[in-house]
C-alpha cells in the first residue's frame, strides 16, 4: 500500500484530524499523528487486514531541543504477510512528554518503551514496568536530551576529563 | 627471561637461587587471569587464549573466579554502571593482585572520551593498574606483549617490600 492509502484508510476510520501530514522523506514514509489518538490509529493498523502490521520493528524518540521546545516518539511498523512498512511520528510537549504505551498491542514495545524513557524521560503512559533500561537505577537525569548536563561524580567515580598534558 | 628450569644442571642436579628468585619465578609462570570481559577486546583476549596464540604456554589459564586470580585483564569499556562490579571483583582477588588494562576505552574512555557519558574515564580511575595495553582494540601479541611486562615487573619484585606494601607506605607522608 502507498503512504497515500494508509492515511485515507486511518483517516477514514478515525477521522480527518488524526493525521496531522505525511513525511515523504521518511524511510518508510511517514504519517504525523496528533498525540492522543497514536493507541487508537495503531490498533487499527495492527488489526485491518490491508495494512496488518503485525510487528512493531522499532520504536524510539528524537529531542529537539529547548528552542523548538518538542519531542518525538517514532514508530516503525512492519507486516510480516504483507512485507510493508509504515513509519508513524508523534510530537510532544517537551516540558511534559507523555504518551500511551504500546505494550498492550506489541509486546516488543515493553524495552523499547523503556530505552525511551532511560535517555529522553518520556513518559509511556499504561506500561507496566516503566523504569531505566541501560543506565543505573540510581541515575541522574535522561543523557540523550539536548540540554543534559553531565553530574560531576557517580558513586565517587569523577566524570571530569583530565587536561591534556601541554607538553 | 630464563626460568630456573631452563638452565643448565651441571654440578650434580643442584640449583642455588634466592628465595625471592624462586617466589618470583613461581608468581611469573603462573599468571591466572580472572575469566571475564567488557566488550571486543575480550574477542581479542579470548584469542589469545585459544590455540592460535596459546597464552597456556606462560602459564595464563583464566579462572572462573576471583578469588583464584592473580591478575585482571579488564577487557574493554568499562561503563558506569559495570565499574561498581569490577572494583567488587578487585576487592575479592586475594594478593599478590595485578590489573592489566587492556585497550583504549579502559586505559583512558576512548571513544568515548568527549561524548561517552556512560564511561568510565580510564578504569585507573577506579583500581591501580600495573600494565597498559594500548590498541582498539589491541592485537592478541599486543596482549602478550602486556603479560611479558607483567612478568617482568613481577621479576623484578622484593619479599621485603611488596608492591601493595610500599603504596601504604608512600601514602604515609
Amino acid at each position: 500500500m502507498e503512504i497515500a492509502e494508509f492515511k485515507t484508510l486511518v483517516q477514514d476510520r478515525i477521522g480527518e484530524a488524526v493525521v496531522i501530514g505525511v513525511d515523504e522523506n521518511a524511510t518508510p514514509k511517514a504519517l504525523l499523528i496528533a498525540p492522543g489518538y497514536i493507541k487508537d490509529v495503531c490498533l487499527y493498523l495492527r488489526d485491518n487486514d490491508q495494512s496488518y502490521f503485525d510487528m512493531l520493528s522499532c520504536l524510539t524518540a528524537i529531542d529537539n531541543g529547548p528552542e523548538v521546545n518538542t519531542m518525538e516518539v517514532v514508530y516503525n511498523l512492519y507486516s510480516i504477510p504483507l512485507e510493508q512498512s509504515l513509519m508513524l511520528k508523534v510530537t510532544l510537549d517537551r516540558e511534559k512528554p507523555e504518551i500511551d504505551s504500546m505494550t498492550e498491542l506489541w509486546k516488543t514495545a515493553d524495552w523499547h518503551e523503556r530505552e525511551a524513557y532511560d535517555l529522553f524521560g518520556i513518559q509511556f503512559v499504561g506500561h507496566p514496568d516503566l523504569r531505566r533500561i541501560l543506565m543505573p537505577g540510581d541515575w541522574q537525569g535522561h543523557p540523550m536530551r539536548k540540554d543534559y548536563v553531565e553530574p560531576e561524580e557517580y558513586r565517587g567515580m569523577k566524570t571530569i576529563r583530565e587536561e591534556e598534558d601541554p607538553s | 627471561m630464563k626460568g630456573l628450569l631452563d638452565q643448565k644442571f651441571s654440578n650434580g642436579g643442584v640449583v642455588i637461587s634466592s628465595l625471592e628468585d624462586i617466589t618470583n619465578w613461581a608468581r611469573l609462570s603462573s599468571i591466572w587471569p580472572m575469566g571475564f570481559g567488557l566488550a571486543c577486546c575480550a574477542i581479542e583476549m579470548m584469542g589469545a587464549y585459544a590455540s592460535g596464540y596459546d597464552l597456556d604456554r606462560y602459564g595464563v589459564i583464566p579462572r572462573a573466579s576471583p578469588r583464584q586470580s592473580d591478575v585482571m585483564i579488564v577487557a574493554g569499556t568499562v561503563t558506569y554502571k559495570m565499574a561498581d562490579r569490577v572494583r567488587r571483583l578487585y576487592e575479592q582477588m586475594a594478593e599478590p593482585r595485578y590489573v592489566i588494562s587492556m585497550g583504549s576505552c579502559s586505559n583512558c574512555g576512548g571513544p568515548y572520551w568527549e561524548h561517552g557519558y556512560h564511561v568510565v574515564k580510564g578504569v585507573d580511575k577506579i583500581i591501580p593498574v600495573d600494565v597498559y595495553v594500548p590498541g582498539c582494540p589491541p592485537r592478541p601479541e599486543a596482549l602478550i606483549g602486556g603479560i611479558l611486562k607483567l612478568r617482568e615487573k613481577i621479576e623484578k619484585e622484593t619479599l621485603r617490600e611488596p608492591e601493595g606494601l610500599r603504596e601504604i607506605v608512600e601514602n604515609l607522608d
